[in-house]
């Protein structure tokens, strides 16, 4: 694994560890531009402090965590990482719920963010088309006046996924974005992960191994704080220590 | 919106006139009845009445301020009498000069001083001569400190209830500095005994007259401002803030900066308040202040209804209209209706009164007409910033 012109995120060596227990430890990551990935892993396998290191939320005690190749994240706030073009879809649906649908999109497009320019100036006609567009592509046009808090659970993570979009990140970071979603929607998350994909690079963490074997192009798995295996579904599936540590446990059927 | 009901139409088309005539009536309506009204007529608006309703407006302005912060961004702030103070202690010092040498030492300096033997005027005094200086003093003063506060508590990510303790902290020790001598403010005493503002005779009744007008205007101006806020975009990551603080973070905005400026904007208008404050009651001390009052404020806001700038008002209004009531007719039983309305609020009405007010009709409606709509709908929510 090198850090190669090809990267949009290299993670070498790093470890996080919280009062002793190492969350991740010498961990080696990396993903090439116009990838969808997925990382799977058990409960505590550290999938989600992975992500809080790359978006900024933790900091790696040790390692380098690079973005296309040459921005160094461990010394980013948040709000920088945001705006270099990291974009981070939440386990749970996190939206304004007292504004409308196309308010929720309209303030998350990539642009001018300080207090002032908000204050005196209105959305910029290239903003507005922007959310017009991905109105469409999240399938809530029909409902852009709607207050965000009526939605359906599904339609509220696909809002959110639409949120992230409009900031027009070069990685996207989803976490386990159809855990309590019906098949239906389900179906639907997949097909618009895979559209967003086709322009942009993305990082999916998820339990539902169907899913993962609909969206995904290699897979990553994590193991107490390291990566102990990787490639397509099929190897991940033949490979041992996976199916014993993880696929095998009863808990997938489908495995 | 989806959802919308008669009365939702009805609110939009009501609303503006509501407000219309209601600073119809508080700016020209009221004064009028006490300038032109015949005294004991039901079409007078007596001196004291008029001074009383001059007070509650002054509050109403830092209750904007208090909802806008607390309301909207979702920032409990238990410190505002502090901002309140400071700008009254501005338009304090400006009084207490105007007093010149008609204090009971007829000296120059102002009586507490003389008292506590200070030879000088403290240098941090002098400015106050001006009255266009202390005019700036009452807003920059305040919002200078609450910059200062908010910039170290923000940006350290101090959040929730940590930051209602510290701003409780914060009320507590501006109580006990004002306390003291040596910091050249009158002590536990305060400042009083004011003469004349702009060379107007503070008892006459044309100037509180006209004190009263300025206080409307004043509010009348402050709403204007606050509406235009939560209209504006940034209005609107105020509301994010307070719903999705994370979202805000990872969509790319720093969210201290907008807490920093609206809690700023919410003490400035706390110290105007003060300012209005001080030449119609006639006094500030310390304990307008401290802890107690500083909660009460925020009573206010909560009984009023907040996250809706009118609901402020009528709080701020009511409950002050409510305790010159009762502390003259029941003045035992005050505290146990200010702290048993407070429970009732929090416990039944979260939106207040205004809140009830405005959905309680919406309940009626959808009661009658239910099963003509399958959309579902969160009553108690649904308003919440979307009316000015």
């Amino acid at each position: 694994m090198t850090l190669t012109s090809k990267s949009i995120l290299y993670m070498e060596d790093v470890f996080v560890v919280f009062d002793g227990f190492k969350a991740l430890n010498a961990l080696n990551f990396s993903m090439d531009r116009g990838e969808l990935r997925c990382v799977i892993g058990p409960n505590g396998a550290g999938k989600t402090t992975l992500l809080d290191v790359v978006t900024g939320k933790v900091k790696p005690d040790s390692g380098r965590v690079v973005f296309k190749e040459k921005t160094n994240l461990a010394r980013m706030r948040q709000e920088e990482i945001s705006n270099a073009g990291i974009g981070r879809k939440f386990q749970t649906p996190t939206i304004y719920e007292n504004l409308s649908v196309r308010d929720n999109l309209e303030l998350s497009v990539k642009q001018d963010k300080k207090v002032t320019s908000l204050l005196f100036g209105g959305a910029t006609a290239e903003a507005r088309e922007r959310v017009e567009e991905t109105l469409d592509v999240i399938g809530l046009a029909s409902k852009s006046g709607w207050r965000a808090g009526l939605l359906a659970h599904g339609e509220k993570q696909w809002l959110e996924i639409g949120m992230v979009v409009v900031q027009d990140p070069d990685l996207l970071l989803v976490d386990e974005p159809v855990a309590g979603m019906s098949e239906g929607e389900t179906e639907k998350t997949a097909a618009l992960l895979r559209r967003i994909a086709e322009h942009r690079s993305v990082l999916v963490i998820e339990h539902d191994m169907k899913f993962v074997r609909e969206i995904a192009e290699r897979v990553t798995v994590l193991h107490e704080g390291a990566v102990i295996c990787e490639g397509s579904i099929d190897h991940v599936h033949r490979d041992e220590r996976v199916v014993e540590l993880y696929l095998g446990r009863g808990s997938e059927e489908h495995a | 919106m989806p959802g919308e009901t008669l009365v939702d139409r009805m609110e939009k088309k009501v609303g503006g006139i509501v407000l219309v005539v209601a600073a119809f009536w508080f700016i020209v309506a009221m004064p009028s009845l006490n300038a032109f009204g015949t005294p004991g007529s039901f079409f007078h608006v007596s001196d004291f009445t008029l001074n009383l309703f001059g007070k509650f407006l002054a509050y109403a302005i830092l209750a904007l301020g208090l909802d806008l912060i607390w309301g909207y961004t979702g920032i409990l702030s238990m410190g505002h009498g502090v901002f309140f103070g400071l700008g009254a202690y501005c338009m304090g010092m400006y009084l207490t000069l105007e007093i010149g040498g008609e204090g009971v030492y007829q000296s120059k300096l102002p009586d507490f001083m003389v008292w506590n033997r200070v030879k000088e005027l403290p240098l941090f005094w002098k400015p106050f001569h001006s009255f266009f200086f202390t005019t700036l003093a009452v807003a920059v003063v305040p919002g200078m400190l609450a910059a200062v506060f908010g910039f170290l508590a923000f940006r350290t990510r101090v959040r929730g209830v940590y930051f209602a303790i510290i701003t409780q902290a914060l009320a507590l020790s501006a109580w006990l500095v004002f306390n003291r001598n040596e910091v050249n403010l009158g002590g536990t005493n305060g400042l009083t005994n004011f003469k004349k503002i702009l060379g107007f005779t503070l008892t006459e009744v044309s100037t509180q007259r006209g004190l009263y007008v300025a206080t409307a205007l004043a509010l009348c101006g402050a709403y204007l401002l606050c509406r235009w806020i939560v209209k504006s975009r940034a209005g609107k990551i105020l509301l994010a803030i307070r719903d999705a603080e994370n979202r805000v973070l990872y969509s790319g905005y720093t969210p201290a900066n907008y807490k920093v400026f609206v809690f700023t904007v919410s003490a400035m208008l706390a110290g105007v308040a003060g300012a209005l404050y001080v030449p119609q009651v006639g006094i500030i001390t310390p304990g307008r202040i401290g802890v107690l009052p500083s909660i009460e404020m925020v009573i206010w806001v909560a009984v009023g209804g907040r996250g809706s700038l009118i609901g402020a008002v009528i709080g701020a209004v009511g409950v002050n209209w409510a305790r010159s009531y009762l502390t003259s007719s029941y003045p035992d039983y005050w505290l146990y209706f200010l702290g048993g309305i407070f429970i009732l609020v929090v416990q039944f009405f979260p939106n207040g009164i205004f809140g009830l007010a405005r959905d309680l009709p919406r309940k009626v409606e959808s009661w009658f007409r239910r099963g003509e709509r399958a959309e579902p709908r969160d009553e108690s929510l649904a308003a919440i910033g979307s009316e000015g």
